[in-house]
């Protein structure tokens, strides 16, 4: 049996890796401007109007679209960036703009009602009535569904909802419903919803003790490492901490979200597209991972089992995970 | 310009004549205009305190309290939006939208707007504001700047919250049944045996969060009790305490002595330590400082 060939949307942080990406069998390579209007608000990362342009007139002739992430929340007083910055996508002829702030796609909705608009996973939908409200308010054509959904889940909103569906399907993985979380603001007064980054490198230290490593975001202690541990990026929800006086992974496990192994699964229920997270990631990652992804599309829409033995030497703490697709994840 | 307490929903699962007790004694007893109810967190604690609704909105409206229905702060399936189809059918009160799942079941009639719902700017507030959201209670992490533009606005009231732990993430994984080794389905309502929360601490033993179920708050309760006369002047008219499992009659005095200038900042702040014993007070959010600041 065949199925529907899913849709690769891939991340670019910068030009160096959109060619990669696209070069590696994208359909789509989603990218950011370089300011807070968009959630992987990082040093050195994202793009300029100037390669924005350029990364189109690479991808556009090669078959693969570009999305633009305009999803971080504009600050009461300072609309004015995003609003720049969704003219601009439509100036610059991108393919569609992923946004997630009602402010922000009511302006889009009402100024550029031809572009193009994706719900970003930072707005959380997770039924199929807030999709309806985003579409019937904002004329949304694709949500991106939010990790803390289970596979039947999944299902049943790609059945049910009256626009196109694209779930993650590698990379990073939040357990805490997007754009809706404060954990990293709490500790180091940065709101991952405003300014577009969750725990910050420049409030993370690394502190000696003999043969240990502790790790510090803020004045709070999220981790400790022994040596030779093998350790990821210290996000503050993959930190260790203590319940009824027993450490651990309470919030979520040092993994990261590898489902290919549901691919014809999701194929059969409806989706329409897959996302690979990771747009602070590096050329040489993109180009494995997009390869690899686009051989299990590739498999599944040929009726076969996509083979995941590759990228295990990716994966955070070297292990994949079904992550909350799973139902015992919860 | 007025000024007025809201008693939010109560977040935790309480035994059932906790609940009905508190709701009774905040009736009866706390200087509030406005009480919330409805589960927020879990929708499969819901059914504990549902057949006891009808005696408590009784005590609360003749008490001349207003009843408010909370709803819950993720909706992902019909559990959780068969609690907000219940509240507006029930008809007797507003009814504040905790997840644009529930917008569309409340469009075209007054309603109000919770926490749990991104509204950062003019823009998002205009466009709930014209589809009949009339209070919003703004997210916790604003900072003093944006709370002033928002109320400026007029364009509903804004309501903050200025006590309790504040609510900083939520998930469709629930933290209580992982940290007590259950499965969610067969959790056995373990968020039940913490009253207040389960501290989460640091390895180095220092509060940081608490779990309740589904939900992450701070380990810290909020207390924007010296940000009161601010908040008026940049025309907040309604303050939010969260129940914590403290005196919260106490609390609401001590903040409606507060707002009437019956106490002053000094003396207020030293009250509300002393009720909240050992939990540290925070308001760094207000402050765009790190949000477990006390400044």
């Amino acid at each position: 049996m065949t199925l529907e060939r899913l849709e690769l949307v891939c991340p670019a942080g910068t030009p160096a890796a959109l060619e990669a990406a696209v070069d590696a069998g994208a359909d789509t390579v989603y990218l950011g401007f370089r300011d807070a209007t968009n959630a992987r608000n990082f040093p050195g990362l994202n793009f300029s109007r100037k390669e924005l342009e350029t990364a189109i007139a690479y991808a556009h002739p090669r078959g693969s679209k570009v999305y633009l992430a305009i999803n971080s929340f504009p600050q009461a007083g300072n609309e004015g960036p995003w609003r720049q910055a969704v003219d601009d996508a439509a100036r610059l002829g991108v393919d569609a703009i992923i946004v997630s702030d009602i402010g922000v796609l009511d302006y889009a909705a009402r100024r550029h009602p031809d572009l193009r608009r994706h719900l970003s996973v930072q707005a959380s939908a997770a039924h199929p009535l807030a999709l309806e409200y985003y579409q019937r308010n904002f004329g949304i054509t694709r949500a991106v569904l939010p990790r803390v959904l289970t596979v039947p889940q999944v299902k049943e909103i790609a059945a049910t909802a009256t626009v196109e569906t694209e779930v993650f399907v590698y990379g990073g993985m939040c357990p805490m419903a997007e754009g809706r979380c404060a954990l990293s603001s709490y500790a180091t007064g940065r709101s991952p919803n405003t300014a577009g980054v969750c725990s910050p490198a420049s409030h993370v230290r690394y502190v000696p003790e003999g043969d240990r490593v502790q790790v510090r975001l803020g004045d709070f202690t999220i981790n400790r490492f022994e040596a030779g541990e093998p350790s990821g990026y210290p996000t503050l929800c993959k930190g260790r901490f203590k319940a009824h006086g027993r450490a651990s992974y309470l919030f979520e496990d040092p993994v990261s979200l590898d489902a290919r192994p549901l691919i014809p699964e999701l194929a059969a229920a409806g989706v329409k597209a897959l996302k690979i997270e990771g747009r602070q990631r590096g050329r040489a990652y993109i180009a494995q991972v997009v390869g690899a992804l686009r051989d299990a599309v590739e498999e599944a829409a040929a009726g076969r089992a996509p083979d995941t033995t590759s990228l295990a030497a990716l994966s955070e703490g070297g292990r994949g995970t079904g992550g909350a697709y799973r139902k015992d994840w919860r | 310009m007025t000024a007025l307490l809201t008693m939010g929903p109560l977040l935790y699962h309480w035994s059932t004549d906790d609940w009905r007790d508190f709701y009774f004694k905040i009736a009866d007893e706390a200087p509030v205009a406005s009480v919330c109810l409805g589960e927020v967190v879990c929708p499969k604690r819901a059914a504990f305190t549902l057949p006891h609704y009808e005696e408590v909105i009784e005590r609360l409206q003749r008490a001349g309290k207003e009843v408010v229905f909370s709803t819950p702060a993720l909706i992902t399936d019909e559990r959780d939006l068969t609690l907000v189809k219940d509240a507006v059918e029930l008809g007797l009160g507003l009814v504040e939208a905790n997840d644009v799942a529930a917008l569309p079941l409340l469009a075209g009639k007054p309603h109000m707007i919770g926490p749990y719902v991104n509204v950062y700017n003019e823009s998002a507030l205009a466009r709930l504001s014209a589809d009949g959201a009339v209070r919003v209670t703004l997210p916790v992490e604003l900072p003093a700047a944006s709370v002033g533009k928002l109320a400026e606005q007029k364009a509903a009231e804004i309501e903050l919250q200025v006590f309790g732990r504040w609510p900083l993430a939520i998930s469709a994984r629930c933290y209580h049944a992982r940290a007590y080794g259950r499965s969610k389905d067969g959790c056995l309502f373990a968020c039940g045996e913490d009253p207040d929360g389960l501290p989460v601490e640091t390895l180095d033993d220092e509060a940081f969060l608490v779990v309740n179920g589904v939900q992450t708050q701070s380990a810290s309760y909020g207390c924007l009790l010296t940000e009161l006369d601010l908040l008026k002047a940049c025309g907040v008219t309604r303050f939010r305490l969260s129940p914590q499992k403290v005196g919260m009659v106490e609390v609401a005095r001590l903040f409606r002595d507060r707002l009437d200038g019956r106490l002053d900042r000094d003396e207020a702040t030293v009250a509300l330590e002393q009720l909240a014993g050992p939990v540290p007070l925070s308001n760094g959010f207000f402050h765009g400082r790190e949000g477990a600041q006390f400044l």
